[in-house]
């Protein structure tokens, strides 16, 4: 089985604001705007290296994404920066109307989401953002796994034409993915060969299953391991080809269960090969106040519930 | 500069083309239509440098319009189509079946002169002051307009992009309330009252000019006035008192007609008010 090698251990968010400056040194027409967080998403490099192009609104996540809206007039590409949270729900209707449906080249890149923002508690913790975001006709979503591929995820969608909503997170986790890699949206990346079940998984959840791959193979069970870093769209012919071999599916991320990346999957396999499917997710509920590996573990979408999926699915397939 | 004779035909073309339109549909917006028809003529007939035949949506080394209240979208295609941005025949698949002319202005059917969707309320200033960004990223000295309706300024976002705008100097922008101090449930003092526009705006940090949004010689003078105020540091909000209804008697005086088409009769009475003076489409 293949083995991953941990790098170091990083933020994805400075994946973002890394790439991001990387970004301003090659295209002159990325510009940034942040909503009072520019700490928090790493945007201050940018900042400092680009002042006329980066825009601060203050605490005005809605005139941000219209004022995003308005910059792609005149042919420049916007990063708006804040938390998930303020990043979709607070301004659903702006995305919706302002960028969405006038096709603007926005790229939405929000920090802190899911339970692994921590200790700031469920206000903060969006877990419902993937969902809110792949309704919208036209807007690509993107979770990707570690530092490295939220770096390369960052400047990859400058080159994207539409509406893109970048999700990633706050803690510091396994960077493990090649430093060097080219990021194709829509591609999901196969990192582990198996037969037994199938594994796709989004965001911090991918290390959690290539951890849970190890412990299933003691068990004997051949886990494929597929990162699905571009929930839309999706790449549902990597998904139909594992699952054909497999006949099983467990599906994990930081989300909620409804709307998220298990939703997308779910859909694909009832309308072409059925297939048992369980979902590690949240389970309709909202976070708490807590250490992101103890909320991981209390609302059950940490390796050990991937590893359990992984078991139960097995045991469902004839 | 073309004569006040010449605008005030077109104007009066521009509210038969109103009426008619949504009476077609028995849907859509005449109120707010009819009382801006001065404003969107001195705008397209004078004031705004661009180029119909060769629409871009970036519009650069052009004058750009962001129309808020996108609920009077009947003024805006008349006066669009009128000033050749699309042939004046197309006004009449208005809010039908695979129409470019949706009820609210989108960019979705690809529509020459519309750069951004707008109908949910409170969206357009901040989209005007990110396009007037960008023309001072690309040192583009062409301006950006905006009009908004008086309700509208009940949304919290159009006074996030107000401090905004001030904080940054954004100079480039003249924008324009139409003060018809209607809305659709009432008069606009008695379903949340605005206060002082005035010195809202002022202590927001604007230069507010004033207008008669009726009367086509004051709403040039206006936005030529407007013109001189830009690049001195500030944003502009010019406060335009106007009737909604205006031109068609029985639909002045109320908050009525913000969204109810003319019957037959009705629109017998509007026409008869408004002489053809362009040729009807």
């Amino acid at each position: 089985m293949k083995e991953y090698e941990v790098q170091n251990i990083k933020d994805t968010r400075s994946g973002f604001g890394d790439g991001l400056t990387e970004l301003g040194k090659t295209n002159k027409d990325v510009v940034a705007l942040c909503a009072d967080l520019t700490g928090s998403l790493k945007m201050g490099d940018f900042q400092k290296a680009f002042p006329d192009r980066f825009f601060q609104v203050g605490i005005g996540e809605a005139n941000m994404m219209g004022l995003a809206a308005g910059l792609t007039i005149g042919g420049k590409i916007p990063f708006t920066g804040t938390f998930a949270n303020f990043s979709t729900g607070r301004v659903y209707d702006q995305i919706r109307q302002s960028i969405a449906y006038s096709d603007k080249n926005v790229k939405i890149c929000a920090s802190h989401a899911g339970l692994t923002l921590g200790e700031d508690g469920a206000t903060h913790q969006i877990l419902e953002d993937i969902g809110m975001m792949k309704m919208l006709p036209g807007m690509t979503v993107i979770n990707p796994c570690d530092y490295n591929q939220t770096k390369a995820a960052t400047i990859a969608i400058a080159d994207h034409v539409g509406p893109v909503y970048l999700r990633f997170g706050r803690p510091k986790v396994p960077n493990f993915t090649p430093a060097d890699q080219k990021f194709e949206i829509g591609k999901a990346l196969k990192l582990i060969e198996g037969a037994d079940v199938s594994i796709f998984a989004t965001g911090h959840l991918v290390w959690k299953a290539l951890e849970a791959a190890k412990v299933l193979a003691q068990d004997g069970i051949s886990a494929e391991v597929i990162n699905i870093h571009t929930i839309k769209p999706l790449d549902v012919a990597a998904v139909l080809a594992s699952v054909k071999k497999t006949g099983c599916v467990v599906t994990a991320e930081e989300h909620m269960m409804n709307g998220g990346l298990g939703d997308a999957i779910s859909q694909v396999l009832v309308r072409n090969n059925p297939a048992p499917l369980e979902m590690v997710a949240v389970n309709d509920t909202f976070g708490e106040s807590g250490t992101p590996e103890e909320l991981m573990t209390k609302y059950n979408i940490d390796t050990e519930d991937v590893i359990k999926a992984a078991r139960k699915v097995v045991g469902r397939k004839k | 500069m073309t004569d006040i004779k010449s605008l005030e035909k077109l104007t009066t073309q521009v509210r038969r083309d109103i009426v008619r339109m949504v009476h077609a549909v028995n849907s859509g917006h005449p109120g707010g239509s009819l009382g801006c028809a001065e404003f969107f003529v001195a705008l397209y007939g004078e004031v705004l440098k661009y180029n119909p035949k060769k629409f871009t949506i970036d519009g650069k080394g052009e004058d750009l319009f962001f129309l808020s209240n996108g609920h009077i979208s009947p003024v805006w295609y008349s006066v669009l189509a009128r000033s050749g941005y699309f042939d004046v025949a197309e006004l009449k698949t208005f809010r039908k079946l695979n129409s470019r002319l949706q009820g609210h202005p989108t960019t979705h059917e690809g529509l020459p002169g519309i750069r951004v969707a707008s109908g949910s309320l409170g969206q357009g200033l901040s989209v005007a002051l990110g396009a007037a960004l960008a023309k001072k990223l690309n040192n583009d000295d062409r301006l950006v307009y905006s009009l908004h309706g008086d309700g509208e300024l009940q949304e919290g976002q159009i006074w996030e992009a107000a401090m905004y705008a001030a904080a940054n100097k954004v100079d480039n922008i003249i924008s324009t309330v139409d003060y018809n101090g209607r809305q659709i449930d009432g008069d606009v003092e008695d379903v949340l009252d605005l206060g002082d526009l005035d010195n809202k705006w002022t202590a927001f940090g604007w230069d507010v000019l004033h207008s008669d949004g009726n009367d086509m010689t004051d709403v040039l003078k206006t936005l030529a006035k407007a013109k001189e105020h830009t690049g001195k540091g500030k944003p502009i909000m010019i406060i335009m008192r106007t009737e909604m209804g205006h031109g068609v008697d029985y639909m002045m005086g109320s908050h009525s007609w913000h969204g109810v088409a003319p019957n037959d009769d009705q629109l017998e009475k509007a026409l008869a008010q408004n002489e053809e003076t362009l040729g009807d489409y």
